[in-house]
């Protein structure tokens, strides 16, 4: 990266540092945290869907298994939500890893290796709704105990300031994969599997990876999720609705990108928001949202990044 | 030195390899010939890794390579291109050949000199930061070359890398292939281009129908009968030997 983009960088985070010392409004904080909380998860699919062009359906299946592992070490075990949030990574890992596993080992790829995370997920969300541990249908309810120790916070401040940190770490995350060997060679995997076995890369192993940091990811994010809650059931944790909140982020925005999930959930939460409050009647509000997504999708094919790029090129074009 | 020994493989009822055996010693360009549907690119994709043989074994400077997946042969030392290029579409000529170089190099800085260097013994210096699809064919004939050569390979196996190129093009690929085998990298390649075949290579072995049918040095072979009727049919050698004496006499 060139200095003026680092500076221009460094700018926009003490900007978004300084963000709840202005924004008084719980209405417009909660905005930004569930913003950023879905630039989070889609920048956590993006390393696996992006990156490593696996595309899964069903992302849910780690953001429901990070919830529920600190939720249940917490609410069973008395395990601390900062210690369940580190545990919600390897659990997430684990997960991606298995089913990584299984669906890789076979060869699965395309729209059969997006079919079986569905799968997974919805396999994932019947026993949460039927094993005693989770609470089953009712869920797990975490009790109202704010401070910072115990992953609470007053007001919303602290859950702003974690959902930050969290997508700066991703985005570090996105980073790297861009400029590491790890990286390279999951993209060279994404373009020709053949081609990069014949040049010593085991794909295998790379798309292994990509699924297993992607779920710890996800998984974090699950616990996030938890906390700011302080409830989940399991069709909160394993809804397929989310899978497709999760993709559609990275997807408006660019995929493969590192600042694509970002301006992809800024985008979805203003159209999401702009047309729930102008527009009364809760299904309409559903069709144009619909209708806009279309519309992004059709004519962007490389998302809003793509748009960005593009505006420049016609820039230079003209200079 | 690669050592192939009675390398066998059907699929289904018809014999696409049988029996094959055959050395590439370090240092030396072998060449690879027979009509189409001979079973050559069968073989190369048994000595990759990229089908499991029937029978027989590769060996790959005293290792036996056979049944190893692709990217465990390409750690002995052996890596292939392929005939229908495959470049790494969305990515650009450095990206693709720091691939190769990552395979021996962990650092990206290290990988992207070891690229620079390997673009500039191909020629593809000033087309670095362009995309790998937006080449011609002769460039990625060359991007194939230089990918596998990042790799810093033992040996080579070039499957048709002189196809489609035109004859200044081939000029330019032979003499780089003369100096990767004169750097004591072993070379094993199919090609269709006979000039370039009898003028580059040390020795040649011919498959028809999944056989060896001769092997020798290119003099040899050029004036063998039983290569001259695979390639043009039975009797075309007694035919153009006939053909010769009537214009002498």
């Amino acid at each position: 990266m060139t200095t003026t983009r680092w500076l221009a960088l460094a700018v926009l985070v003490a900007a978004a540092l300084a963000v709840p010392s202005l924004v008084r409004s719980a209405y417009l904080l909660n905005f930004l945290i569930l913003m950023l909380f879905s630039a989070y998860l889609g920048q956590a699919w993006n390393v696996l869907g992006g990156y490593g062009g696996q595309s899964s359906f069903g992302h849910v299946v780690f953001f429901g298994t990070g919830a529920y592992t600190s939720s249940i070490l917490q609410m069973r075990y008395g395990v601390n939500p900062w210690l369940g949030m580190a545990a919600a990574s390897l659990t997430g890992a684990l997960v991606g890893a298995a089913i990584g596993f299984l669906s890789f080992r076979f060869g699965l790829r395309g729209s059969y290796f997006a079919l079986i995370t569905l799968a997974f997920a919805e396999a994932f969300r019947i026993v949460a709704n039927s094993v005693p541990i989770t609470g089953a249908g009712l869920g797990i309810l975490i009790p109202l105990a704010p401070s910072a120790a115990n992953f609470q916070f007053r007001d919303k401040d602290g859950f702003y300031y974690v959902i930050l940190a969290l997508l700066l770490g991703s985005l570090a995350i996105a980073w790297w994969l861009k400029r590491s060997r790890f990286g390279a060679r999951l993209a060279a995997v994404r373009e020709n599997e053949d081609a990069a076995a014949a040049l010593g890369v085991d794909g295998f192993r790379c798309k292994l990876g990509a699924i297993a940091l992607s779920g710890g990811m996800t998984a974090v994010g699950g616990t996030f999720y938890a906390q700011y809650f302080l409830y989940i059931d399991p069709s909160i944790a394993y809804g397929v609705g989310r899978s497709v909140e999760i993709l559609l982020v990275a997807i408006v925005g660019g995929v493969g990108t590192v600042f694509g999930p970002l301006l992809g959930a800024l985008a979805l939460q203003t159209i999401g928001e702009l047309t729930r409050a102008y527009l009364n009647a809760p299904p309409l509000s559903l069709v144009v949202y619909g209708a806009l997504l279309m519309a992004i999708v059709g004519f962007l094919p490389d998302g809003l990044v793509g748009l960005a790029r593009l505006g420049r090129r016609r820039r230079r074009a003209d200079a | 030195m690669l050592e192939v020994e009675r390398l066998t493989k059907s699929f289904g009822g018809l014999a696409a390899v049988r029996d094959v055996s055959l050395v590439v010693p370090d240092g030396r360009i072998v060449a690879l010939i027979g009509p189409n549907g001979a079973g050559k690119t069968t073989l190369f994709a048994m000595v990759a890794g990229f089908i499991r043989p029937d029978r027989g074994r590769v060996r790959a400077f005293g290792n036996d390579i056979t049944g190893l997946k692709p990217h465990r042969i390409c750690g002995h030392g052996v890596v292939r291109t392929f005939q229908i290029t495959q470049p790494f579409a969305g990515l650009t000529v450095r990206e693709n050949i720091m691939i190769g170089a990552y395979h021996r190099l962990a650092r990206r800085a290290e990988a992207e000199r070891r690229a620079g260097e390997v673009a500039a013994r191909l020629g593809l210096a000033d087309r670095l930061d362009q995309a790998a699809d937006s080449l011609t064919v002769a460039g990625r004939k060359r991007l194939e070359l230089a990918r596998a050569l990042a790799t810093e390979p033992r040996l080579l196996l070039l499957d048709e890398v002189m196809a489609g190129l035109n004859p200044t093009e081939i000029a330019e690929i032979v003499a780089v292939i003369k100096t990767i085998a004169a750097s004591g990298i072993g070379i094993f390649l199919i090609e269709h281009v006979m000039q370039a075949v009898l003028s580059l290579s040390d020795f040649i072995y011919v498959l028809s129908d999944g056989a060896l049918i001769a092997e020798g040095p290119p003099a040899a072979i050029a004036a063998d009968e039983r290569v001259i009727e695979a390639y043009l049919g039975h009797g075309a050698a007694a035919r153009l030997a006939q053909h010769a004496d009537d214009a002498h006499g």
